[in-house]
């Protein structure tokens, strides 16, 4: 004869749910509190800079070589010193993510010489039609640092000849 | 019989009509919230402050939705079936005493609708209707699972009607009458639900049964019927038939209250202390705050309970009723009137033996369940 237990047992079940309405919800109210990323999240591609405004990307197509998904086309054109976009000889005139082939591998930030492209925080990558999904370089790349020129930039001649800088030990 | 009259009871019943239904659409945000909160969800908050404009958000959407009728369903009953289930889910409550009479402007009013010196079998009679609708639902629909479903809470509603009804009795034994007022003015001194705890629970379980909630929400059983016996509803129809099962809901916990919780009159460190001036013998409209409060908590347990237990197997939900309630809420009648006949002859105290006696009774009901649960166990090792 089992009398106590059973109804021990339902109260406890019922104490277990009832305890739970206490205890501060899991819930974060997305569009206007944003859970931070983790420091190695891999989100929108975005293409950087120099600190005097010239663009770290020198359209060698590595990325675009390496991208499993063939998301990337990289078209370069020649730097000139009175039109000067990138250190050394070629600049990319066009650079395309599309963005719904794109597996965000993180391989296009692996294979770039000049660290130039760099996989960010950013994860809203919305769109309504499949040509809005293509990212064309305006929009990947990072403003004009404080201090920095936009590009094109008219430059001394004999200054920018290295397209790959001097790296030191890469971080992070 | 004067013109007045009749149209103060228009006045009446369309006024409680728009409370229901109104009633109807908070009482969703209000279990979607608490639901929410036990699962450490916040629920619905971005219509409005709180989430307070949602149900209307969801009316609105149901309007506009387009209503399907299957190609071979019978038409008539099928647009019929959601009226059906409606009407006697929000005219069961015409009987329930919100107040005692209130006078105003030198015009003695009643805050119920009907005062019938039958109400409690009133309340059997239309609650039993309730099922027609919800079996002409699934069957009308030409469709496998809602006619399963139909089915389903056809045998449910009947097998459990009758532990309800049984357990009224206890009530109206305890009281002397039917009539809902007497039913409450007998619970001057003490509430039924403590001299029948037994039958109060024995009640409970049953209306969770009737109005097909969880636990036994076999009709809708969404992991077997997809959704029972409104699968092929859609659009202001399922409105209609969702309208009538929340509905169902306050009208029952009302009842409850009436029968058991001593209905309109303050609880009982208000009504008998010094604080009885805010007792419903001063102040007849606080009979409403009451009535509010105490179907707001039976509410709150028809939620806590969905929240907390899974659907139970068909079969224990019928062996449970017929084998367990039915016999429980008989024993229940007898030791009652038993108590009450002991109080009359020798001592009004004796009337204790009523609740003592049942708790026993219904201890002895949970040891069986146990045992023949865990034979069960043992037999299928």
């Amino acid at each position: 004869m089992r009398v106590v237990e059973p109804i021990v047992e339902l109260a406890r079940g019922l104490w277990t749910t009832l305890h739970m309405m206490v205890e501060k919800p899991v819930t974060i109210q997305y569009p206007e509190a944003k859970k931070p990323v983790k420091p190695r999240f891999r989100g929108r591609h975005a293409l950087k800079r120099y600190d005097n405004g010239l663009e770290k990307c020198i359209g060698c197509s590595l990325c675009a070589a390496a991208c499993p998904a063939d998301a990337i086309f990289v078209e370069s054109s020649e730097n000139t010193d009175d039109q000067r976009y990138s250190p050394g000889e070629r600049y990319a005139s066009t650079y395309e993510i599309n963005m719904l082939r794109c597996i965000f591998c993180g391989f296009c930030e692996d294979a770039c010489p000049t660290e130039a492209i760099v996989l960010e925080d950013n994860y809203e990558l919305t769109f309504t039609d499949r040509r809005q999904a293509i990212y064309p370089k305006a929009m990947l790349i990072d403003p004009v640092p404080e201090g920095g020129q936009p590009t094109p930039q008219k430059t001394e001649p004999g200054i920018f000849t290295r397209s790959v800088p001097e790296m030191k030990d890469p971080q992070d | 019989m004067n013109s007045f009259l009749i149209l103060e009871w228009f006045i009446k019943g369309f006024v409680w009509v728009l409370v229901l239904i109104g009633g109807f659409a908070y009482l969703t945000l209000y279990e979607r919230k608490a639901l929410a909160r036990i699962q450490s969800r916040i629920g619905p908050n971005r219509a409005g402050p709180w989430g307070i404009l949602q149900p209307i958000a969801d009316a609105l959407k149901l309007i506009f939705k387009e209503e399907l009728t299957p190609a071979k369903a019978d038409k008539l009953l099928f647009l019929l079936a959601p009226v059906i289930t409606v009407v006697p889910a929000v005219v069961i409550t015409a009987v329930v005493p919100w107040t005692p009479a209130v006078s105003i402007l030198g015009h003695t009013l009643t805050l119920y609708i009907a005062d019938i010196n039958v109400g409690v079998l009133y309340i059997m009679s239309v609650a039993s209707i309730a099922v027609y609708g919800i079996v002409l639902s699934g069957w009308s629909s030409n469709n496998k699972y809602a006619t399963l479903g139909g089915m389903r809470s056809s045998a449910q509603m009947v097998s459990y009607e009758i532990s309800l009804g049984l357990s009224f009795v206890a009530v109206i034994l305890l009281a002397g009458s039917m009539r809902m007022l007497d039913i409450v003015e007998a619970q001057r001194t003490i509430w039924f639900g403590v001299l029948q705890p037994v039958g109060l629970t024995i009640f409970l379980i049953a209306t969770l049964a009737e109005v097909n909630r969880a636990p036994f929400d076999m009709p809708e059983a969404e992991q077997e019927l997809t959704a029972g016996y409104h699968t092929e509803y859609s659009g202001m129809k399922f409105a209609l038939l969702f309208m009538a099962e929340y509905v169902k809901m306050i009208s029952i916990c009302a009842i409850a209250a009436t029968l058991f919780l001593g209905g309109y009159r303050a609880p009982w460190p208000i009504s008998n202390t010094f604080l009885s001036f805010l007792s419903t013998d001063r102040y007849p409209l606080l009979g409403l705050v009451y009535y509010f409060i105490k179907i707001f908590i039976l509410l709150f347990g028809m939620i806590w309970v969905r929240a907390t237990l899974p659907r139970i197997r068909y079969d224990r939900l019928m062996e449970f009723g017929w084998k367990v309630l039915l016999p429980l809420s008989l024993a229940v009648i007898f030791i009652t009137a038993a108590g009450i006949i002991l109080a009359q002859q020798v001592a009004p105290a004796l009337l204790w033996i009523t609740p003592v006696a049942s708790l026993l009774v219904a201890a002895f009901a949970v040891a069986m369940i146990d045992r023949s649960l865990r034979r069960k166990d043992y037999a299928r090792r």
